[in-house]
């Protein structure tokens, strides 16, 4: 796969269809890739890379290079243009100036599960079918993909590229039945107390890092709120339970009805908070209030926060039970 | 001396200024008893309050908040409480999902006409918070005041 990318990208650099090439190179470590520019078809071919640690969404990067002269050529897996429509239906990327490459996927791999199934020492990866050969400083180690797949792609709702120029490979199916609401429903069905012991134990551990803030394609304003000076939390540390929940329900608040749930911000998350539980929450309520609706299935559909119906559900609902 | 031991909820209602604030007066017109526990706050409409005025309210003391405006399709900007119903039902569900208790908040529609159930409305919900205690959940303890 990383092989046909750069040959088509080397193409589309020499005929001046597109002036660089936003894709990944590698980070300190294999299993940490980067998102990265590459302006000519030598640095394409010393950098690029494309492996199955490469999970990182690359849409945001488009709001600023978009507006570069020239085109920028994308490779975008199935979760990464839901994000790509987001956007243009929020008018942050300039279609024009992006040429998109779809790329199917059938998951990336959370380095944390690779290295918690015994292969320590990362230096390179092979994939083969359902099965992934994981070189390490001390050999070998072949391991079943499905066991080390990141959090988002075992409840992977989509394998399919919604938009694109052209797409390497065959395109996929969405995936109806993917249970992604399964954990939510989980929590739902404790009692108060429990969920309230619950958060309290994921929360708690917050830093207050702001990387899922920073990786999040829905949270593109240019002064978020926590940046503000004057709010009294910016960039710091969570000093009391108050905050963590404040920062974590305000994010989620910010991008309910634009998040695509691309899980990138419990992928980035280095306390391992699984913050696509309250994402998927509002995404679950939104479905069952106001009715289905995907972020990012088409560009230009209306978020259902910015639109309403004269029979909405009244807020009480919740005492009565809620979405459960 | 005896000390007064009984708890006094802190209640703070954001009324809308067009329908619940006159109700609010109306219910003051009418001489209607409702507890002084209650701070009412009068915004431009209820859709003026976004989700981090409820966490404020709640971070500075508050042990339930209510929003209050006019019934849906009242508003005196026509649409706003049409928003304020769909956003403080996501994060009321939200509240309730992290186990925060979800009697301590309320949205109710409150026209300038109805100053009894204004009354009613108030007394009712400072008995439901009374009777659920202090506001443990999202208490910020730097801002506790004795």
């Amino acid at each position: 796969m990383q092989d046909t990318m750069k040959k088509r990208a080397s193409e589309l650099l020499a005929d001046g269809t597109i002036a660089r090439v936003l894709g990944w190179k590698n980070g300190e470590f294999v299993y940490d890739p980067t998102p990265a520019v590459f302006d000519s078809a030598e640095e394409l071919e010393e950098g690029f890379v494309y492996h199955d640690f490469c999970g990182n969404n690359l849409s945001k990067y488009l709001i600023k290079l978009s507006r570069l002269e020239g085109k920028t050529l994308v490779f975008l897996k199935p979760c990464d243009s839901y994000s790509f429509n987001q956007l243009l239906t929020e008018h942050r990327i300039i279609r024009e100036n992006v040429y998109i490459i779809g790329i199917p996927c059938d998951g990336k791999l959370d380095p944390d599960f690779v290295r918690a199934s015994g292969a320590e020492g990362i230096l390179g990866i092979t994939t083969d079918g359902d099965t992934i050969v994981v070189d390490t400083m001390y050999g070998n180690v072949t391991l079943q993909k499905n066991a080390c797949l990141l959090e988002r792609c075992r409840n992977c709702k989509s394998h399919q590229v919604m938009v694109y120029d052209e797409i390497l490979g065959e395109n996929g199916e969405i995936n109806e039945a993917c249970g992604r609401f399964d954990e939510v429903e989980k929590l739902e069905s404790m009692t108060s107390d429990e969920r309230y012991a619950f958060w309290r134990n994921e929360l708690s551990r917050c830093i207050r890092c702001n990387a899922c803030r920073n990786i999040c394609p829905a949270c593109s304003c240019e002064m978020c709120v926590f940046d503000n000076p004057a709010s009294g939390v910016s960039q710091k540390a969570a000093a009391d339970s108050f905050e963590e929940n404040m920062f974590h329900i305000i994010r989620a608040f910010h991008v309910a009805g634009r998040c695509t749930d691309c899980g990138e911000c419990s992928r980035v998350c280095p306390q391992h908070i699984p913050l696509h539980l309250l994402n998927r929450k509002f995404i679950k309520d939104i479905n069952t209030f106001y009715g289905e609706y995907q972020a990012g299935a088409e560009a230009g559909s209306r978020s259902p926060l910015v639109n309403f119906t004269q029979d909405d559900c009244e807020p009480n609902i919740v005492c009565k039970g809620g979405s459960k | 001396m005896q000390v007064n031991q009984e708890f006094k909820p802190k209640i703070v209602a954001f009324c809308c200024n067009w329908c619940s604030y006159a109700g609010a007066d109306l219910a003051g017109t009418n001489r209607s008893n409702y507890p002084a526990d209650v701070k009412i706050i009068r915004v431009p409409c209820s859709c003026r309050v976004n989700p981090l005025f409820i966490l404020r309210a709640f971070q500075r003391g508050a042990d339930g908040v209510i929003l209050c405006g006019c019934h849906p399709g009242d508003c005196h900007y026509t649409t706003g409480n049409y928003y304020a119903r769909r956003r403080m039902t996501l994060l009321f569900s939200m509240l309730d999902y992290l186990g925060i208790e979800k009697e301590r908040t309320r949205v109710e529609w409150v026209s300038a006409a109805e100053g009894a159930k204004f009354a009613a409305t108030m007394n009712e919900f400072v008995a439901t918070v009374k009777a659920l205690g202090e506001n443990k959940r999202l208490e910020d303890l730097r801002c506790k005041t004795q």
